[in-house]
C-alpha cells in the first residue's frame, strides 16, 4: 500500500510515540530550541507574507478596498480568470480520470515512460509552457498564417490563456488518482463485471465512489494553480486590460502602476483562495489518512 | 499482489491509454517539440553564441547559484519542520501542518509583491535591515528569499512521511547500545533520512531554477546582476528574438528534463531505502 496510509497525520497522540519514548526524544532544551528555530523560520517565510497581503490591502480602509474590487477591470479579470479554471480543471478531470485508469487498471509496456511525461509539465518553466503556444500558434508559428487568414485569435487572446492554464495543471488529477486506484487494486471492478455490469456501470458505480476523494482532492489542487497561474498566462496574454488580463496578471499592472492597495487587494482574494483550498484539502487528507506529500513537484 | 489473478482484463483499455496518449500530445508533447525544431532553424555555433551570451550567461549564475543556495537552506529548515511536525506535540501544529503548502496554494505573483512590500526599504523588515546595510529588495539576495519561499513545502512533505514511518527500535538499539542522543541522530536518523532530503533539495532546486512570477517583483530585474533565466526568454519575446527565446529556453528545457530523471531515481531510491528501514 506505498503512497496511502491508513493512520492520520499531524495528530498529536502520534508525536508523543516519540516523547514518551527515552531513546527517541531530545533534551527537553533541544527539543525547545528546534521548536523555535522551525517555527521562527516558519513565521518569517510563510506566515509574514499571508499577513502582508492583508495588511497591504487594508492600508486604506475598508472602502477603498471595496472600490479596488467592484473597479470594472479587476471585475473583468476575475470572470477571466472563473472561465480559464472552468475549463481547465473539467478537462484535466477527464485527463486525469483517463490516464489512472489505463495505469492503474492495466498492465502494459511503456507505462514508466507515460507516467514520467504526464509529469513533465510540473518539470518545465512556466514561462516555457507560455512560449511553446507561441511557437505554434503566434503570427510566426506553425499554424500562425493559417489562423490569421481565417481572422482566429489564440495567443495575446482568452483562448492562449486557457491553453496555458490547461498546459500548468494537467498533471494534478492524474498524479492523486494513479497512486490511489493502484492501492485499491482491481477486485471490486473484476467482481462487478463478473456479475455481469458492463464496463460504465462497473466505473460509475464502483471506482467513482471509490476514488471521489481523491478525486476531489485533485481537482481542488488544479483548480488553485489554474486560478492563479501566472508565469505561463503572462506570455501569452496581450495584457489588456479588461480582456485578457487574468486576476494574477491584474495583481501585477497594478502593482507596476504603483497602485498598490489595489493591486494588494485583488491579491487578498487569491489569498483567500489559497487558505480555502488548504482547508479543503485538509480535511481530505483527514478523511483519506493520507500519506503528507509534496505538491505540484517537479 | 500474490495469488490467483483473474484471467480477465478490465475493460475500456483502448479508450483510456488512447484518450491519454492524445491528450498529452496535443497539450504538452507537440508544442513542447515546437521549442526544439525552432531552435534548430539556428546553426550550431548561432545556437551556441546566444546561449552563452554574457548576459544571459549572468542569468545562468544568477538562477543555479540563488536556486543552489535556496534549496539548501531549505534543507536545513525543511528538516527542522519536520522534525517538529513529526516529533513534537505543541499548541496550533494542526495549523502549521496546513500552512506548510501556502508556497504551492498562494499564486506566485501574490507571493512576489507580499515579499517585495516586506523586504523593501521601507517594509516591515526591510526597515531594520536597511540601516545594517542588507539591501534584500532588488538584489540577488531578495532572489534567494522567494525561492526559499517557493521551494519550503518540497524538503518538508517529503521528509515527513519517511521521518513518521521510521522505526523508532533503531533509535533503541543505538541508545541501549550507549550511544548518546546526538550520535544516534547523526549516525543513524540522518543518514535513513539522507534519499528524502536529497529528493526535497532536488524537487526545490528545480522548481526553483524555473520559477518565475515570485522572483520578478524582489528581483529588480537588472540585466547581467538580477536578471533569472526565465526573464532572459520573456524580454527576448518582447523585442520580438523568437528564436533566441527558444534557444535559450531549450537550454532550460535540457536542464529541466535531466533534473527530471534525477528526482525519479532520487524517489525510487527514497521508496526502497523506506520499505527497508521498516
Amino acid at each position: 500500500m506505498a503512497g496511502v496510509a491508513s493512520h492520520a497525520f499531524g495528530s498529536s497522540a502520534h508525536a508523543a510515540r516519540f516523547e514518551r519514548n527515552p531513546a527517541a526524544r531530545e533534551p527537553a532544551a533541544v527539543k525547545w530550541l528546534i521548536i523555535t528555530v522551525s517555527m521562527l523560520f516558519f513565521a518569517a517565510f510563510l506566515l509574514l507574507p499571508l499577513y502582508a497581503v492583508f495588511s497591504e490591502a487594508l492600508r486604506k480602509g475598508w472602502q477603498a478596498y471595496w472600490e479596488a474590487l467592484v473597479e470594472p477591470d479587476a471585475v473583468a479579470s476575475m470572470r477571466l480568470t472563473l472561465l480559464a479554471a472552468a475549463i481547465a480543471v473539467p478537462l484535466n478531470l477527464v485527463f486525469g480520470i483517463a490516464a489512472a485508469w489505463a495505469i492503474a487498471k492495466h498492465d502494459f509496456r511503456g507505462k514508466h515512460v507515460l507516467i514520467t511525461l504526464i509529469d513533465l509539465p510540473f518539470s518545465v518553466s512556466p514561462v516555457i509552457a507560455g512560449l511553446v503556444y507561441i511557437l505554434v500558434f503566434g503570427a510566426q508559428g506553425w499554424f500562425g498564417p493559417w489562423l490569421s487568414e481565417h481572422d482566429i485569435k489564440i495567443v495575446f487572446a482568452v483562448p492562449g490563456i486557457i491553453l496555458a492554464t490547461i498546459f500548468v495543471t494537467v498533471p494534478f488529477v492524474a498524479r492523486e488518482l494513479i497512486p490511489l486506484m493502484q492501492a485499491q487494486g482491481r477486485e471490486e471492478e473484476e467482481a462487478a463485471l463478473v456479475l455481469g455490469a458492463t464496463g460504465w456501470q462497473t466505473f460509475f458505480r464502483v471506482t467513482l465512489p471509490n476514488i471521489k476523494w481523491g478525486l476531489l482532492y485533485g481537482v481542488i489542487l488544479c483548480n488553485a494553480r489554474a486560478m492563479g497561474e501566472f508565469g505561463a498566462v503572462s506570455v501569452v496574454s496581450g495584457h489588456i486590460r479588461g480582456q485578457t488580463n487574468t486576476m494574477p496578471l491584474q495583481v501585477e499592472i497594478l502593482y507596476n502602476e504603483y497602485n498598490f492597495a489595489a493591486a494588494f487587494a485583488v491579491a487578498s482574494l487569491l489569498a483567500l483562495l489559497a487558505l480555502v483550498t488548504l482547508v479543503i484539502k485538509t480535511v481530505i487528507e483527514w478523511r483519506l489518512g493520507r500519506e503528507p506529500h509534496p505538491i505540484g513537484a517537479p | 499482489m500474490p495469488g490467483v489473478r483473474s484471467p480477465r482484463v478490465l475493460p475500456g483499455f483502448g479508450l483510456s491509454v488512447g484518450f491519454t496518449v492524445f491528450y498529452l500530445s496535443l497539450i504538452v508533447l507537440v508544442p513542447l517539440s515546437a521549442v526544439f525544431i525552432k531552435s534548430a532553424e539556428l546553426s550550431p555555433s548561432e545556437f551556441w553564441s546566444v546561449v552563452t551570451a554574457p548576459r544571459v550567461l549572468a542569468s545562468y549564475r544568477l538562477s543555479f547559484g540563488a536556486s543552489l543556495l535556496a534549496a539548501a537552506i531549505n534543507v536545513v529548515f525543511g528538516l527542522l519542520l519536520a522534525w517538529t511536525l513529526v516529533r513534537y506535540s505543541f499548541p496550533g501544529k494542526r495549523i502549521v501542518d496546513a500552512l506548510i503548502d501556502l508556497p504551492f496554494a498562494l499564486p506566485t505573483a501574490v507571493a512576489g509583491i507580499a515579499l517585495t512590500a516586506i523586504y523593501a526599504g521601507n517594509g516591515m523588515v526591510g526597515k531594520y535591515l536597511e540601516p545594517l546595510g542588507i539591501k534584500v529588495a532588488y538584489t540577488p539576495l531578495g532572489v534567494v528569499v522567494a525561492l526559499i519561499f517557493i521551494g519550503v513545502p518540497f524538503v518538508v512533505r517529503t521528509v515527513q512521511p519517511v521521518l513518521e514511518d521510521l522505526d523508532v527500535e533503531f533509535e533503541e538499539a543505538a541508545a541501549s547500545l550507549g550511544a548518546t542522543r546526538w550520535q544516534t541522530v547523526r549516525r543513524v536518523v540522518l543518514p535513513m533520512l539522507a534519499p528524502a532530503l536529497l529528493t526535497g533539495f532536488a524537487m526545490a532546486f528545480a522548481r526553483a531554477v524555473g520559477e518565475y512570477g515570485s522572483v520578478i517583483f524582489i528581483a529588480g530585474n537588472m540585466p547581467m546582476v538580477s536578471e533569472i533565466t526565465p526573464l532572459i526568454i520573456i524580454t527576448k519575446l518582447e523585442q520580438y528574438d523568437y528564436v533566441g527565446a527558444t534557444a535559450v529556453a531549450a537550454v532550460m528545457l535540457i536542464v529541466s528534463f535531466a533534473l527530471l530523471l534525477i528526482i525519479n531515481g532520487l524517489q525510487a531510491w527514497t521508496a526502497r531505502n523506506n520499505r527497508s528501514g521498516r
